[in-house]
């Protein structure tokens, strides 16, 4: 199961306000971690919205803005993705994640989908009777 | 999310086990205690964090706990005093220093994680034991998850592992990482096991057990873990990057009825490129690793590099079949065996027609090991099909049909023949 780390812009972010070393220690130490456990598949920073653009389709028309853009909120900072056997896992290794902010932060992970071929009912049944056996 | 807490726990543990197996193994010099103790630390954590959550740092309270009972075993047993000691000052000193418990982990876990996956790996065990031990230990994976993996029945599982830890105590293995000319033979045992592990995983009776992907998934993630421990050691990233790009097949191998696709026929659109990127990228390592050893490629590296031209061209049509032949060329210089000349009768048969691949087919037609292999008259058939010699290539396609006693593989032998 492949999960993605959704690292949400600040002000600082956007400003492309470099992180404090402690800040980068962090960072790279959980990086490290993902990676000796064998679970690190990719990740990235993105730059900010500043060197951005968007493609906005309303009513029929199709419009592109340039960067920046004002709702830092909605904005995505960097990205990192994981592997791992099961949710509580992917739960777990996210849990540890370090404040990508300088004081105010916030990831969202997400499950990606998978192009999985063993989805016949029989298959599905027989997974939810083992979750039911596990609990 | 909402988290049923014993699974939370469970994997925060899991996540922890095999690092707290290997340090709790150097401390006690010996597995079998080692994996009890961990349990244990686990049957403790599943109380007190029920009510607390999981800790910040679940590692070394779990490292803690764990340390604290082996001291209580040891008392308990009134082992050698020397090893009571040991454990009782270790365990004073990190009560004593400050809690900085993430130095105190770090600086035994790589090799202690390594002498553990030798360990688990060791010749002195066969093939299957060594399997069982190091999904067990290493994995995480349950018996049970084990036993449904290789289709074979629990109680076997678990007498596998017992009989292999015991085993492991009474072989009074030296407890060190190997080196040298050792090192390369206990790596390439370990290498093979992990290989073995994928290959279950990857065997094509894969669309009927759905732990097979997870065992290519597990075998996978431990070649990346050996990696990051022995960066040094081509092979390791030989093999690591064999598996990544084998991996990104997956999802393209089988039908809606799990029939196997062949590799030439496979939608390409589905294969990860994510995983391709990443055995690519392997691919360098290894390289650069042999470049500071002044080494040639290895078996896994040159197996590598073969799946990566198949990964790199986007159209059957574009493959590199010159490159497929001069890799197939170092493997026999490596390792001649028939099977790698009739692959490399294949590629040449791609690259300058099939009758030059005939001519090394033929050549092989009275090599004693190919005299049951299914594969020599399937690739001689297809090689006359090619060539419109329909009637010996059909004959071919029969011969290959008796010979195998795979069903999948006979009833695509003999579609083969119907269609010639």
């Amino acid at each position: 199961m492949r999960f993605m780390i959704i690292v949400k812009a600040t002000k600082d972010s956007e400003a492309a306000k470099p992180g404090t070393d402690e800040m980068f220690k962090a960072m790279a130490d959980y990086h490290e971690e993902l990676q000796k456990a064998g679970v690190l598949m990719d990740g990235s920073g993105l730059k900010p919205s500043s060197f951005g653009w968007r493609f906005t389709w309303k009513d029929g028309k199709k419009t592109q803005t340039d960067g920046p853009f004002a709702e830092t909120k909605e904005l995505v900072a960097g990205f990192t993705l994981i592997q791992c056997k099961t949710r509580e896992e992917a739960f777990e290794w996210t849990k540890r994640f370090p404040n990508p902010g300088f004081d105010a932060g916030e990831i969202e992970v997400r499950e990606l989908y998978s192009l999985d071929d063993f989805d016949s009912p029989q298959v599905e049944r027989f997974r939810k009777m083992e979750m039911k056996s596990q609990s | 999310m909402a988290t049923d807490p014993h699974r939370a726990i469970a994997a925060a543990f899991n996540i922890e086990r095999p690092k707290l197996i290997a340090s709790l193994t150097r401390i006690t010099r010996d597995v079998g205690l080692a994996e009890e103790l961990a349990q244990d630390a686990f049957e403790t954590a599943l109380q007190e964090w029920r009510e607390s959550g999981v800790p910040a740092k679940p590692g070394a309270w779990l490292m803690l706990t764990a340390k604290r009972k082996a001291l209580d075993a040891h008392r308990r047993k009134r082992m050698a005093s020397q090893k009571y000691d040991e454990l009782g000052r270790e365990l004073r000193e990190e009560e004593n220093t400050a809690p900085d418990f993430d130095t105190a982990l770090d600086d035994d876990i790589g090799d202690d994680l390594l002498r553990l996956i030798f360990t688990a790996c060791h010749p002195v065990l066969n093939p299957e034991a060594r399997v069982a031990l190091t999904l067990r230990l290493l994995g995480g994976l349950t018996t049970e998850e084990i036993a449904r993996a290789f289709i074979v029945p629990e109680p076997t599982i678990a007498q596998r592992i017992v009989r292999a830890k015991r085993t492991i105590a009474d072989a009074n293995l030296p407890y060190e990482v190997p080196h040298g000319e050792e090192l390369s033979e206990r790596l390439a045992a370990v290498l093979e096991v992990i290989y073995l592990i994928f290959n279950e995983g990857y065997a094509a009776t894969s669309g009927e057990n759905w732990m097979r992907p997870a065992l290519c998934e597990e075998a996978l993630r431990l070649g990346r873990v050996l990696a990051e421990l022995a960066p040094d050691e081509p092979e390791v990233h030989g093999l690591v990057a064999l598996m990544e790009i084998q991996m990104s097949r997956f999802a393209a191998r089988t039908d809606a009825n799990g029939e196997v696709i062949l590799l030439l026929d496979q939608n390409r659109a589905r294969w990860d490129r994510l995983l391709i990127r990443r055995g690519l990228a392997a691919i360098d390592r290894a390289h650069e690793a042999c470049a500071k050893l002044s080494c040639l490629p290895g078996s896994y590296l040159l197996q590598a590099e073969l799946a990566a031209c198949h990964a790199r061209a986007n159209k059957a049509e574009e493959t590199d079949w010159a490159k497929i032949v001069g890799i197939y060329g170092a493997l026999a210089k490596l390792s001649p065996s028939p099977v790698i000349e009739l692959n490399r009768a294949v590629a040449l048969g791609m690259l300058m027609g099939p009758q030059a691949g005939l001519e090394i087919v033929d050549a092989l037609a009275k090599e004693p090991s190919l005299k049951n292999y299914y594969l020599l008259p399937a690739v001689r058939g297809d090689l006359l099909a090619k060539l419109d010699r329909k009637d010996e290539a059909r004959s071919e396609f029969e011969r290959a049909a008796a010979m195998t006693q795979n069903e999948r593989e006979r009833a695509v032998m003999l579609r083969r023949s119907a269609t010639v």
